[in-house]
């Protein structure tokens, strides 16, 4: 866990979302599902973000701008500063024999990384709008469904090894069909690291701090 | 002396983080385990956060077995949080304590029912259970904090921590619904430090035992006016959150502020802000605070 103030290289419009590139420096891109606390220019708290593209000496992270954190962070220009920690929490298990990355919405922001380091297995993205759907550019070997039909649709009867991130509704009906799927979850946190307990999600009839025990959890 | 405030830090889960302060202040203990308040349990505002986590904690049984062994290899001394919803739970905590710095006793917590009991009876409940060093952690919301403070200290509180959260409510701008699962929380952040100071401020001259300034401390000239308003201790809370390199930073800020203030050691500002008023006498078992000088610089 390192705290550095880095670089902001370039930002991108990717759809409705902003892919934010930071200089790396020092950090460690860490394990796909791994996350940084980004600091929220002129806001309180930091934002946890999942590391989208990790590639020469750059971090990448694709932020929706829904609230004064994510709008501040998305409207930082190339050459501004910004402090990053991490990476924090538990990423996604990658010793695995037919992976199959299942995402929604801005849910697929770990997944470019994820699809590197796995050889750009098959996907299935799932979007709100065309708009939206923008995004599915940078997951290569894609599949994509645009509301009103859902992922689920999509999903084969074996679906080999799940790996998945998106709306809690979509994670929810992903660990009916797929029991063993990997799936990382989303919360509000302050730090990210284990110190506030605001991150508590129930899971099986159990509070549990996502950034420790998570964000990726394996369903039961 | 820098502590965390208690809730703010999990020095299991970041041990590096607990060994930069000088005491490491453990979440809430209750007698029974609470898996604490249902999410959404944590929301920014402008100028702060709000947090409803209720006292998650695994219960006195296990903390005493499990969690309290792991600390002690820390090598931090350790300030444990003491709470409860009545006086003899939180006297059974405090008599199953011991070898630890401190007992914080959680008079104040914003997002549980308070117990029944009057904070004077839990203080002196606690006291006849423990000879530890007993601090009363109060809600700023008192109309009269320095009146809080002179009972409990009448009870046998050794210190006072200054202060615990203010309740507060955030909406969603979309939904206007409470961002927060239960409503309302505690408030903390920047925006607590002016309340901090003036309760600080009220009771260093009420009462004579030592305080633990908190509420909004983000730098170090947030620690020194503490100081100056009467507190011998800072404890930092939400700025851990954002910065987790948070304590030395504000320890050398806190020495430069002095420094540049012509004060020797930074508690030397203590009661800087009280113009012609004596001070209590630091009750700390500190070789700094000892030979502090009361009295105004």
């Amino acid at each position: 866990m390192r705290r550095e103030r880095r670089r902001v290289t370039g930002t991108e419009q990717v759809g409705p979302y902003t892919l934010l590139r930071v200089d790396a420096g020092g950090l460690d891109a860490g394990v796909p599902g791994q996350f940084f606390m980004l600091e929220a220019p002129g806001r309180p708290l930091p934002r946890p973000m999942s590391v989208c593209l990790a590639a020469a000496g750059e971090l990448a992270f694709l932020i929706d701008p829904i609230g004064p954190g994510t709008r501040a962070l998305c409207s930082l220009e190339r050459g501004e500063e910004l402090h990053v920690l991490g990476p924090l929490g538990n990423g996604f298990e990658l010793e695995v024999e037919r992976p199959l990355l299942v995402g929604g919405g801005i849910g697929i922001a770990p997944l470019p990384f994820l699809s590197q380091r796995l050889g750009n297995p098959p996907a299935i993205l799932g979007f709100r709008t065309d708009w939206h759907a923008e995004a599915a550019a940078l997951v290569p070997n894609a599949e994509v469904c645009v509301e009103p039909t859902y992922v689920t649709e999509l999903l084969p009867d074996d679906a080999g090894d799940v790996l998945a991130c998106g709306p809690e509704p979509m994670l929810a009906a992903l660990r009916e069909r797929v029991p063993h799927a990997q799936l990382a979850w989303e919360a509000p946190m302050a730090c990210g690291y284990g110190a506030c307990y605001g991150c508590a999600v129930e899971i099986d009839g159990e509070l549990k701090r996502l950034c420790v025990e998570g964000p990726v959890l394996r369903a039961a | 002396m820098l502590l965390n405030a208690s809730g703010c830090l999990d020095a299991l889960t970041a041990p590096e983080v607990a060994r930069s302060l000088d005491g490491f202040v453990t979440k809430t203990i209750t007698p029974e385990p609470r898996e604490g308040n249902p999410p959404v349990r944590i929301a920014e505002t402008d100028a702060g956060m709000l947090n409803s986590i209720g006292l998650a904690n695994p219960g006195r049984e296990r903390f005493l077995a499990e969690t309290l062994p792991s600390l002690r290899e820390l090598g931090v001394p350790l300030w444990v949080s003491v709470g409860g919803f009545s006086a003899v739970e939180y006297a059974e905590t405090c008599a199953a304590l011991e070898d630890v710095e401190a007992i914080e006793l959680n008079l104040s917590c914003p997002n549980v029912d308070e117990a029944p009991e009057s904070a004077a009876a839990i203080v002196s409940a606690c006291r006849a259970a423990t000879s530890l060093p007993l601090y009363a952690k109060l809600s700023p919301s008192a109309w009269d904090i320095a009146e809080a403070a002179r009972a409990v200290e009448a009870a046998g509180a050794d210190g006072l921590s200054l202060v615990n959260t203010l309740r507060g409510l955030a909406l969603d701008e979309r939904t206007l619904r409470p961002k927060l699962g239960r409503g309302a929380g505690g408030y903390s952040g920047s925006a607590l430090k002016p309340v901090a100071l003036a309760a600080v401020y009220a009771c260093s001259t009420a009462v004579l035992i030592p305080i633990v300034g908190m509420g909004g401390v983000q730098s170090g000239l947030d620690a020194l006016e503490l100081i100056a308003a009467g507190a011998s201790a800072v404890a930092l809370g939400t700025i851990l959150f954002s910065d987790p390199n948070a304590p030395a930073r504000i320890r050398s800020e806190l020495a430069a502020e002095a420094a540049a203030r012509d004060f020797g050691h930074p508690l030397a500002a203590r009661g800087a802000a009280h113009s012609s008023l004596q001070m209590g006498v630091s009750c700390f078992d500190n070789g700094a605070e000892k030979s502090l000088e009361t009295g105004v610089k």
